[in-house]
């Protein structure tokens, strides 16, 4: 019955979150932002009925932490690039093959690798299970692939298949 | 000028510290566009101004209004979310244009699409 009313429930919890953050915490507000939720989740009916699997447990906990500290780290990678311009410095495209199938699970890992500065995301084969990764300091791509699959295709392993 | 009075001089400093460093991230990766060579290469500096520098200056947005309204102002916390999932999708959309472009003319330095087998482009 509920999941009639509330097909996806993490997705209507996000938009009343977000409703209550933009206009206050108030009775009123909170009536009429699960009023507008419970709406507006429900269009996403028509975009996609499958639904995904997600466990929002340690591993998704964990996966936030490496790449926050991730980002940082190669924030300050590129701002000495941009700074110090080293002039040894290779940039190129690596191949990877990739254990991810679930869709979500790619697209979180294109979100991750792409907002992290120095590498930038660039094309999935879906046949080969290969990514194509453009890479600002490119050191050694056997690095590159351990660090993938380590840091971060094994967590969203867990959370999303 | 002063545009907050209210605000005490320690959350000034914090704050005036907060915005200014994220400003000068968000400028350094600027300055990447001009000093960098390719456009692969190119499209990775903006992404400091997307992530820390967008960071430090939300953060000093929350702790201002935070101190002025005394009550947790935290909406910035949506603008992070949103620029975080958005600005990778922009840049991944510059890359894929890109790299059709170079598969296409049958540039230099560009791997051959994997889907086709022998660099043509796409369909």
């Amino acid at each position: 019955m509920i999941r009639l009313l509330i097909p996806f429930p993490l997705l209507t919890l996000a938009l009343l979150a977000m409703w209550i953050l933009l206009t206050g915490f108030s009775p009123g507000h909170i009536i009429s932002g699960a009023l507008i939720a419970v709406m507006v989740s429900r269009t996403m009916l028509s975009l996609r009925p499958e639904r995904p699997t997600l466990r929002l447990g340690r591993a998704a906990v964990r996966l936030a932490l490496i790449v926050f500290i991730d980002i940082i780290r190669s924030n300050i990678a590129v701002a000495k690039i941009i700074l110090l311009r080293p002039p040894e410095r290779n940039s190129g495209f690596i191949e990877l093959s990739t254990a991810l199938r679930s869709p979500d699970a790619l697209a979180m890992l294109s979100i991750i690798i792409t907002a992290t500065p120095g590498s930038l995301w660039v094309q999935h084969d879906a046949h080969r299970h290969i990514i194509l990764i453009h890479v600002l300091d490119l050191v050694d791509e056997q690095e590159w692939a351990g660090l993938i699959q380590k840091r971060y295709e094994k967590l969203l392993i867990e959370i999303f298949e | 000028m002063i545009q907050a009075p209210d605000l005490p001089t320690w959350a000034a400093i914090v704050v005036g510290l907060l915005v200014f460093g994220g400003a000068a991230i968000t400028l350094l990766g600027a300055a990447g566009l001009l000093r960098l060579h390719s456009f692969y290469e190119r499209v990775h500096a903006p992404t400091l101004g997307a992530t820390s520098g967008m960071a430090a200056i939300l953060a000093g947005s929350a702790l201002c209004f935070s101190v002025l309204q005394t009550r947790p102002v935290i909406h910035e916390i949506l603008i992070a979310l949103f620029v975080t999932l958005t600005t990778p999708v922009t840049l991944m959309l510059l890359a894929r244009a890109a790299i059709y472009r170079d598969r296409s003319e049958a540039n230099a330095g560009v791997p051959p699409d994997p889907e086709s087998g022998n660099g043509e482009p796409e369909r």
